[in-house]
């Protein structure tokens, strides 16, 4: 099967588990105890104004017929209106998009460079105190929540010594610089949670490749231990290592609503969450739509990467 | 003067700390000279103009609107107060005042209101305030399809009429002394009546700029608002910082001014900080553990007696809240409220009178439960254990059960006989007693109808002479510290953590948090 055959295939698997999720996510909002009319009013509202606004927002009709307008209108491009505060979906989300996605990209631009080459100079020095130490590091910090490294950086350098910015709160009119400075702190702890396991299968994948005949060939050949692992075993121990920068930068996207609260950065993870607590459908949707192509379309890129780096993948028998 | 004396009264009789009473009456300072010589000090205050006062706040969500009727939480509090004024308004020493109300008159029966608009005021864009703007405001709330969480509170309007430009009447459909009272709620805001809510306009001391729910708002100085002089900040930017100690970090890392809701476990250390002042303001907030009168054991008021003298107070006020608090009295009223019983005995931790009234119920030990869960306050757990503990002393053997917090008011506060809450209180003693206390109301969550009680309850609503309320109000506190059927061990403080470059006038308003909302008008940079 040729690599487009396989892409367009893999895309519409794709849609398909898109479309199953906003059913679910349909059902499971609707399973929830108490709606949005609850919800906006709190507990003082009377029967008759939680009746009122429900007309007003339309809850009262069936969830399927509340469903198929929906569908109906997204697939039109109209992600319609947020119920709770009437503003337009695709304006609440755009910016908010954009600011995860400029944090996601920011930490894995440090991340992954970081990972690679710890992992490869991991495996350069196996067993040795280099590897050991790097090893417990970065598995320390994989085993610390990341709120309380999130606590820790800014206890360290916005409280002690204030280099950085406590909160990160950034805006769209803030010039780049400024929003990198801002988001330094968010950024580190990213990273600090990320880094060990990509540095982890780095390390492993190469280290298992160790053992293979060609490198041995390799070595028999007189070749310096550093080029045997960056030509002869990186290349080979690429589809491993893309999986997991793949999902780490998954997790990087849909994942770091912790983060976002430690550092109240403006993120589509808040609004996720804050939808969710009201029963927000339409926004809960919208954001689980994006969240679920993003799962869906980085593996996807994982799964090509992975093709197009191994010959015996590329050209099947 | 009076207020001196009373605070004086207080202070001489142990209810409130030397630092209480110093917040309370510096601004009172130059009337009071006596007791704040003796205490040191006058903290001579000028305000100055100018600054951006940003502010870090717990309480906003992306869900919030700028509609008045939906606002739940602090952030929009604030904002709203930021950018519309009310017709009344509680001053920070707790006495009623014209906002956009210059003056007001009741009618005999208190059924009839006439508020005279002030004149002159103007809305942000450049509109001339009316009566007819308070009234469609107002209207808002009470319309038939209105989503306003003031609907209920506003059903006793029966008309609202601007009579000239300057002039509203409202009529209710019973007479209500403490109407003016209830326009100071922060849902009752004003806004032009050919705009909608929405757009933010309003006559508040700043004008809206820029406003992102959950995450930020901006506000800068409304050159013409009417109080002379105020506001004094030139700006001000909210946060909204949900987590506590993300917002106490961005305190101490200097990124805002102020914040909210400090954590009562961490408030001492941040008092303990250069360049930090907390501000720990007893409210009307309160903890209750209000048990169903009608159900047994409760229906014996001996027993109500009983586990009312079982209850270590202070033992709660030290370990739950820190000391930041008040011990209660029973009485859902705070200390400093119009019309506080000050007569009654404080209530104190006594298990030999347990015991003696256990023994007028005809019972040598007694055994009960009672539901707990975080949700009714932070600590309510540990609370119930410790009570559990003092009143093991007494012969009441207490089985704690504890409740999911989720769900906690739907399927338990109202549900179970005896049960852990919270209540935010209300500014005036007929507020507080009637949606809590009144035979058929909602939420009444102790069935205590003593016959009385609720008889002067409804006289005390409609009586405008003030001595005559004041008699019924002790009797009814009296009635009810006696015979009620709801424990209020403790007072909980308004915890704020501000920038020590930040000055007031020394007078804090215990109405809500930051200084009743209103810190964007009242504070200014030192």
């Amino acid at each position: 099967m040729g690599l487009l055959q396989l892409v367009a295939k893999r895309l519409g698997f794709g849609l398909l588990a898109l479309f199953v999720i906003t059913v679910l996510i349909s059902l499971g909002v609707e399973v929830l105890p108490g709606d949005l009319a609850q919800s906006i009013l709190g507990q003082s509202a009377a029967p008759d104004t939680v009746a009122a606004l429900r007309r007003e927002l339309g809850l009262d009709r069936p969830l399927h017929v509340r469903y198929g307008e929906w569908l109906f209108n997204f697939l039109q491009g109209d992600m319609g209106t947020s119920l709770a505060n009437k503003r337009e979906i695709s304006e609440l989300i755009g910016q908010r998009l954009l600011n995860t996605l400029f944090l996601a990209v920011a930490a894995a631009v440090v991340a992954v460079p970081l990972a690679l080459a710890l992992g490869v100079l991991a495996a350069l020095h196996r067993e040795t105190l280099f590897d050991k130490t790097i090893s417990m590091v970065t598995l320390g910090f994989i085993s610390l929540p990341e709120f309380l490294i999130g606590y820790i950086l800014v206890a360290l350098f916005a409280v002690q010594v204030n280099w950085f910015p406590a909160i990160s709160n950034i805006t769209p009119d803030m010039p780049l610089l400024k929003q990198l400075y801002a988001s330094t702190l968010p950024v580190a702890a990213l990273t600090f949670v990320v880094v060990a396991h990509m540095m982890r299968m780095t390390r492993a994948a190469i280290v298992n490749l160790m053992q293979s005949p060609f490198i041995e060939m390799a070595q028999l050949k007189g070749v310096a231990a550093a080029r045997i692992i960056v030509h002869h075993a990186l290349p080979n121990a690429l589809s491993p290592i893309i999986n997991v920068i793949v999902l780490n930068l998954a997790y990087l996207v849909v994942g770091v609503v912790v983060i976002e609260v430690v550092f109240v950065y403006p993120g589509l993870g808040q609004l996720m969450v804050d939808s969710v607590r009201v029963r927000d459908l339409p926004v809960v949707q919208a954001c689980v739509l994006i969240f679920g192509a993003t799962y869906i379309l980085l593996n996807l890129t994982a799964d090509i990467l992975s093709i197009i780096g191994n010959p015996r993948l590329r050209h099947p028998k | 003067m009076t207020q001196i004396k009373q605070l004086e009264t207080l202070l001489q009789q142990g209810k409130i700390s030397r630092r209480d009473f110093l917040k309370r009456a510096g601004a009172l300072g130059a009337a009071g000279a006596a007791p704040l010589s003796m205490l040191g000090a006058s903290p001579a205050f000028a305000a100055k103009r100018g600054g951006r006062l940003r502010l870090g706040l717990a309480g906003g969500s992306t869900d919030d609107t700028l509609d008045p009727g939906t606002i739940t939480d602090f952030f929009m509090q604030v904002l709203t107060h930021s950018i519309r004024s009310n017709v009344t308004e509680i001053a920070p020493d707790g006495s009623l005042v014209g906002d956009l109300a210059e003056s007001w008159e009741g009618k005999p029966g208190a059924k009839e209101w006439n508020f005279v608009i002030r004149r002159g005021v103007e809305f942000h864009n450049g509109k001339t305030l009316t009566a007819a703007d308070v009234a469609a405001s107002l209207r808002h709330h009470i319309r038939p399809d209105s989503t306003s969480a003031m609907k209920g509170p506003l059903e006793q309007i029966e008309s609202l009429r601007a009579l000239s430009p300057r002039l509203l009447q409202v009529k209710l459909k019973t007479g209500n002394a403490d109407f003016p009272y209830t326009l100071t709620d922060y849902h009752l805001g004003v806004w032009p009546e050919d705009e909608s809510p929405l757009q933010g306009t309003g006559t508040g001391p700043f004008i809206l700029g820029d406003f992102e729910p959950g995450v930020r708002a901006s506000v800068r100085r409304n050159p013409n608002y009417y109080k002379e002089g105020r506001p004094f900040f030139d700006e001000v930017a909210i946060t909204a910082i949900e987590d506590a100690s993300a917002r106490s970090n961005a305190l101490r890392a200097g990124e805002v001014d102020a914040i909210n809701r400090v954590e009562y476990k961490t408030a001492n250390l941040m008092d303990r900080l250069p360049g930090i002042n907390v501000l720990s303001i007893t409210g009307t907030g309160h903890y209750t553990i209000p048990m169903f009168a009608d159900v047994a054991p409760f229906n014996d008021v001996n027993v109500r007696r009983a586990l009312r003298w079982a209850i270590d107070r202070e033992a709660l006020l030290k370990t739950i809240i820190n000391g930041h608090g008040a011990v209660g009295n029973d009485l859902p009223i705070a200390r400093h409220q119009p019309f506080y019983n000050t007569s009654l005995e404080q209530r104190t931790y006594d298990p030999d009178k347990a015991k003696f009234y256990l023994k007028q119920a005809g019972l040598s030990s007694l055994d009960v439960q009672v539901s707990t869960a975080d949700a009714a306050f932070s600590g309510a757990v540990d609370a119930a254990v410790l009570y559990k503990e003092h009143a093991a002393k007494a012969g009441i053997n207490i089985d704690v059960l504890r409740e999911s917090s989720d769900g906690y008011w739907s399927n338990v506060w109202l549900k179970k006989p005896w049960v852990f809450c919270f209540w935010g209180g209300r500014p005036t003693q007929d507020q507080m007693w009637t949606v809590a206390y009144q035979k058929g109301a909602d939420w009444n969550d102790n069935h205590w109808y003593n016959d009385r009680f609720q008889s002067l309850l409804l006289q005390a609503r409609a009586e405008v002479d003030e001595e005559l309320r004041r008699e019924m109000y002790w009797e009814m506190q009296r009635l009810h510290w006696d015979e009620g059927a709801t424990i209020v061990p403790l007072f909980n403080n308004f915890v704020s953590g501000v920038s020590d470059k930040i000055a007031n006038t020394g007078t804090i308003s215990g109405t809500a948090e930051m200084d009743g909302y209103r810190a964007t008008e009242r504070w200014w940079f030192a």
